[in-house]
């Protein structure tokens, strides 16, 4: 399968996002202003600081003509995997419900964070290590860095978000630095083929560097549900 | 003409940049002050007023934790 890996003017984290999807498959970059999504099977749009961050997060990326594209790409029901900022313009572009806020901790914060598996049966964590709901090892490991990554939802949109069974992935106790709302880390829209996480698995793929591969388990898992593994 | 665009977070959103000046203004002296909120301004020349709507719903504002509220400067 072919990852299509986004890349704006201010994105830092494509890169480490292109070597995750190739441990996976194969994977090449598209530029902002290219419309031709290449072939791509999914797209990941990544982290970092698209247009500096100007005016809000994510708030200019989200017009890219890229974006267009795979603004149909998702309609379409392809798979689409925001990574941060790529959460940030997923939610701009109204592919995701809700918003992210500044850090209620008012800091840029850097640390690994352990999340909670909500939901195995979404094209993103289908791959992630089977084991008794609510057990430990439902947990992923994943580092997170971030100043304006607090999830933020109205209360009648968090209620339709939960009753749907929208949320993927929550901050395990303890963890939730940037005070989102029900400990969300990781959402998808209803149909299930558009998905945006805070933390960022690309930088979870080796355990000799940081000691966790569990983001790699978000790439196989989108692997898995490409190539139809998945009925 | 010009217009002026003041965004505000929206009610009941908690603000903790607003929070964090409201705490610094009385450690730098300055009592009875509350209800401190942080927002953004944008101005611009515009020829046709009847798009600057558009414009703050599309791009200047996020309506779903945002408000708005468009000046014309004289």
């Amino acid at each position: 399968m072919k990852f299509g890996v986004l890349q704006f003017p201010g994105s830092c984290d494509e890169l480490d996002a292109l070597q995750a999807a190739r441990k996976v498959g194969d994977a090449e970059l598209i530029w902002h202003g290219d419309r031709d999504l290449k072939g791509a099977d999914a797209i990941v749009v990544p982290g970092g600081f698209s247009y500096g961050d100007y005016l809000r997060a994510g708030a200019i990326a989200r017009f890219a003509p890229a974006m267009e594209s795979v603004i149909s790409f998702a309609n379409g029901g392809g798979l689409v995997l925001g990574i941060c900022n790529g959460f940030q313009v997923l939610c701009e572009a109204r592919l995701l419900p809700g918003a992210l806020l500044g850090n209620t901790n008012r800091r840029f914060t850097f640390r690994q964070v352990e999340l909670e598996v909500a939901d195995h049966n979404t094209h993103f964590t289908r791959a992630c290590a089977a084991a008794v709901p609510g057990g430990a090892d439902e947990r992923l490991s994943i580092p997170a860095k971030h100043s304006w990554g607090r999830y933020y939802s109205s209360e009648e949109t968090l209620k339709g978000i939960e009753e749907n069974g929208q949320v993927v992935l929550r901050y395990a106790q303890g963890q939730n630095f940037n005070g989102s709302v029900a400990d969300i880390a990781g959402v998808r829209n209803e149909a299930g083929n558009v998905f945006g996480l805070m933390p960022h698995p690309e930088h979870a793929v080796e355990v000799l560097i940081g000691g966790s591969a569990d983001g790699l388990q978000i790439f196989e898992s989108m692997r898995l549900s490409v190539e139809g593994a998945y009925v | 003409m010009r217009a002026r665009v003041l965004i505000r977070p929206k009610a009941g959103i908690l603000d903790p940049q607003g929070e964090a000046v409201e705490r610094a203004l009385p450690a730098l002296g300055f009592a009875g002050v509350a209800n401190v909120h942080i927002g953004r301004l944008v101005e611009l020349d515009v020829e046709d007023p009847s798009q600057n709507k558009e414009m703050c719903e599309k791009l200047l504002a996020n309506p779903l934790v945002e408000d708005y509220e468009i000046v014309i400067v004289e």
